[in-house]
């Protein structure tokens, strides 16, 4: 696993849109080759989202050959309710770049059968070759998706009945009226994310930083769904300073002493296995044999 | 341009739209003619556009309407009785390159026959390249003061003396009238105002000497609207302040706003006078030109209904008097001219052209907005609000510097 630690909210936006825009670069998609994303809404994914239609406009990146899917949808929301995720996804993203429709998948929280809405999605993503690289957030209890506290870890995309919490949390959203929150969601399940080759998960604010020490630096645990992603072999979390205030001294230092060979990670012509100059190496060994 | 089918979609990108009276950096969808929401299309039938147009940071707000115009470009609607249709035909060209995209073609008070034989020439039609959307007649006129009678001619100047029945005689068909401009003082004005609200024509207030009661009666009765406010009416006093007052009389239903015409030419209107009006009923306030032949033209002297009329400094009277008879100003003149007299916001600006007469005709369900499913007219303007280019029904109809770069 790696930890970024950004100074700011704004470079954590700034480093996880590189990253994407790097991996998009890399992976050279075309029409015979999509790239495969998993996408997240709420609050802090927004400022990456900013930033990839800023390179977008820019012309550093196309989406034409690029597939989505997004983790999660209430139930029964209408579709342009400014709540919705297919709203927030329509307004902070795709309507600003050149992704084509047929292209997108959001999980239909008004299907007539939902069960079938979630098995079609599964269905989708192994069609679509899996997904390259799955972006997510949490909450502050540590929940991915809408795979809340003591959601099995080998779940898959479903219906999911969401925690009172969860509920008072999201009242603010629909005029302080509890009544008005969605009871329930379409969510791709823990198991599903898994299955992505690449896992990015964004975490800021102090409010989080709780939930980032039970991911990191407790075991595995079904009460804090995100600590599951400690046995996926490629996860990045990518986080703030504030959201580091529940970890250890020694786990913070041990992490931005990686910072450099991170850095790499964004860089255009960057390598994620630093070697050392040829020449070096050859000074070095022909020293020893003398 | 390739002539697109009925499903061809287009977007509109790098602008501002007006939309919900805020100018919002939005793209907009056009689709068979009505403006389209591009969310629905693009998660209902997940299809891209056909055609992305440039708009290279332009302005775009609705078509403007002009309630109030006599002609244009030469042309005197109310004159040239025998090519009154290659004279609206004409004026409804130009007008175009206003950014006007619909209007109704105004008459002055004229003899019987002129009603006659020009309203059945005038029919309501859609616009297009070929011209402006003809929204109906505006009959100003011949039921109204002599004592305000304008540049009207006096002669022909009538009253309500069989009721109902006088204004059918005078008119014969009502069929392509939208607009009846009268005096609520003539004897049985109230109840032929009751009539006209029957056939769903709309009554305007002025050329008249009412006191505001007149005035209220009048709108109780179904009036919406004040022709072209301050003019040809008594002047605004404290203790009867006339037509002027039905601006902030509270003895009229809450829920009807009235409407009101009003000449921001920097001529008819004083700017102290548009601040008044602007300031006291914002959302009644409809920008009209009531621009005559000489609108487009050079100084010099022409025909305004029976009267020659003269062109000097930019002004136009009845020729060797000093009388003002109907301007020679373009719709957006009178916009930009409002916004730097008024001070108000671009959104006002516009909204007087656009959205507020579209309300007063009750057809702000179709035109005067930018809202999805209303029909594609607008108008693309400089940031000095000067008009780039002109579209109906979702296509081009005048382009000052044809720079859209379209890309598929």
């Amino acid at each position: 696993m790696r930890l970024v630690i950004c100074d700011t909210v704004d470079y954590v936006s700034e480093w996880s849109a590189k990253y994407v825009l790097k991996r998009i670069k890399d992976f050279q998609p075309n029409e015979n080759k999509y790239f495969v994303l998993g996408l997240p809404t709420g609050g802090t994914p927004l400022g990456m989202y900013k930033k990839l239609i800023e390179y977008h406009k820019a012309g550093k990146i196309s989406f034409k050959y690029i597939k989505t899917f997004n983790m999660d949808e209430y139930v029964d929301l209408p579709r342009d309710h400014p709540e919705s995720y297919h709203y927030y996804m329509y307004n902070n993203f795709f309507k600003h770049i050149d992704i084509d429709p047929k292209n997108v998948h959001i999980l239909d929280g008004n299907a007539p059968d939902l069960m079938q809405e979630c098995n079609e999605f599964e269905r989708k993503i192994k069609e679509a070759g899996g997904i390259e690289l799955f972006i997510g957030g949490i909450g502050p209890d540590g929940h991915i998706a809408f795979n809340e506290p003591g959601s099995s870890l080998a779940s898959r995309t479903r219906v999911k009945t969401l925690a009172q919490d969860t509920l008072e949390a999201n009242a603010r959203f629909f005029g302080n009226d509890i009544n008005k929150v969605p009871k329930q969601a379409l969510t791709v399940g823990v198991g599903t994310v898994m299955d992505a080759k690449e896992v990015m998960i964004l975490i800021t604010g102090s409010h989080k930083a709780f939930a980032l020490y039970k991911a990191i630096e407790e075991g595995v645990n079904h009460m804090w769904t995100v600590s599951a992603f400690q046995q996926h072999p490629r996860t990045l979390i990518i986080c703030d300073e504030d959201a580091t205030l529940e970890l250890r001294v020694k786990t913070v230092k041990y992490f931005k002493a990686l910072s450099a060979v991170h850095h790499k990670l964004i860089e255009e012509d960057g390598d994620a296995i630093p070697r050392r100059p040829l020449h070096d190496v050859q000074n070095e060994s022909m020293g020893n044999s003398q | 341009m390739p002539e697109p089918e009925s499903s061809f979609l287009r977007q509109f990108y790098n602008c501002s739209i007006l939309r919900h009276g805020k100018i919002l950096k939005e793209d907009l969808w056009v689709r068979n003619g009505l403006i389209v929401d591009p969310e629905k299309i693009f998660y209902d039938e997940k299809i891209m556009p056909d055609e992305r147009i440039n708009c290279h940071d332009a302005l775009i707000s609705p078509g403007f309407i002009d309630l109030q115009i006599n002609g244009g470009f030469g042309v005197d609607f109310s004159n040239d009785i025998d090519t009154v249709e290659e004279g609206v035909n004409k004026v409804a060209k130009k007008l175009l390159t206003y950014g006007v995209t619909s209007f109704c073609p105004t008459l002055v008070t004229s003899p019987p026959e002129t009603y006659r034989k020009v309203l059945p020439k005038i029919k309501k039609r859609n616009g297009g390249s070929h011209g402006a959307t003809v929204l109906g007649v505006h009959v100003e006129g011949p039921f109204i003061s002599i004592t305000k009678k304008g540049a009207h001619p006096e002669e022909y100047i009538r009253n309500f003396e069989n009721g109902f029945r006088s204004l059918t005689d005078m008119y014969s068909s009502l069929e392509n009238i939208c607009y009846v401009t009268l005096a609520p003082e003539i004897p049985n004005a109230l109840s032929v105002i009751s009539e006209l609200c029957k056939k769903d024509i709309k009554i305007s207030v002025g050329h008249s000497v009412a006191n505001l009661s007149d005035g209220e009666e009048a709108v109780k009765h179904g009036a919406t609207f004040i022709t072209h406010l301050f003019n040809a009416m008594l002047p605004f006093h404290h203790r009867d302040p006339g037509l002027v007052g039905l601006l902030t009389s509270k003895r009229i239903p809450t829920e009807k706003i009235i409407y009101y015409g009003i000449i921001a030419d920097g001529i008819h209107t004083h700017p102290a006078a548009l601040r008044i009006a602007h300031r006291t009923h914002p959302e009644g306030l409809v920008l009209v030109t009531d621009a005559i032949a000489a609108l487009g033209l050079k100084e010099g002297v022409y025909r305004l209904g029976q009267y020659d009329i003269e062109v000097r400094d930019e002004r136009a009277y009845i020729a060797g008097t000093e009388t003002l008879c109907g301007s020679t100003a373009e719709m957006s003149h009178c916009v930009r001219f409002f916004r730097e007299a008024t001070g108000c916001s671009i959104v006002e600006a516009l909204e007087a052209a656009t959205l507020h007469p579209a309300r007063a005709l009750e057809i702000d369900s179709r035109k005067g907005v930018l809202n999805f499913n209303a029909e594609a007219d607008f108008v693309m303007l400089d940031e000095a609000l000067g008009v780039l280019s002109t579209w109906i029904a979702g296509k081009c109809v005048y382009t000052k510097n044809n720079n859209y770069v379209i890309e598929l």
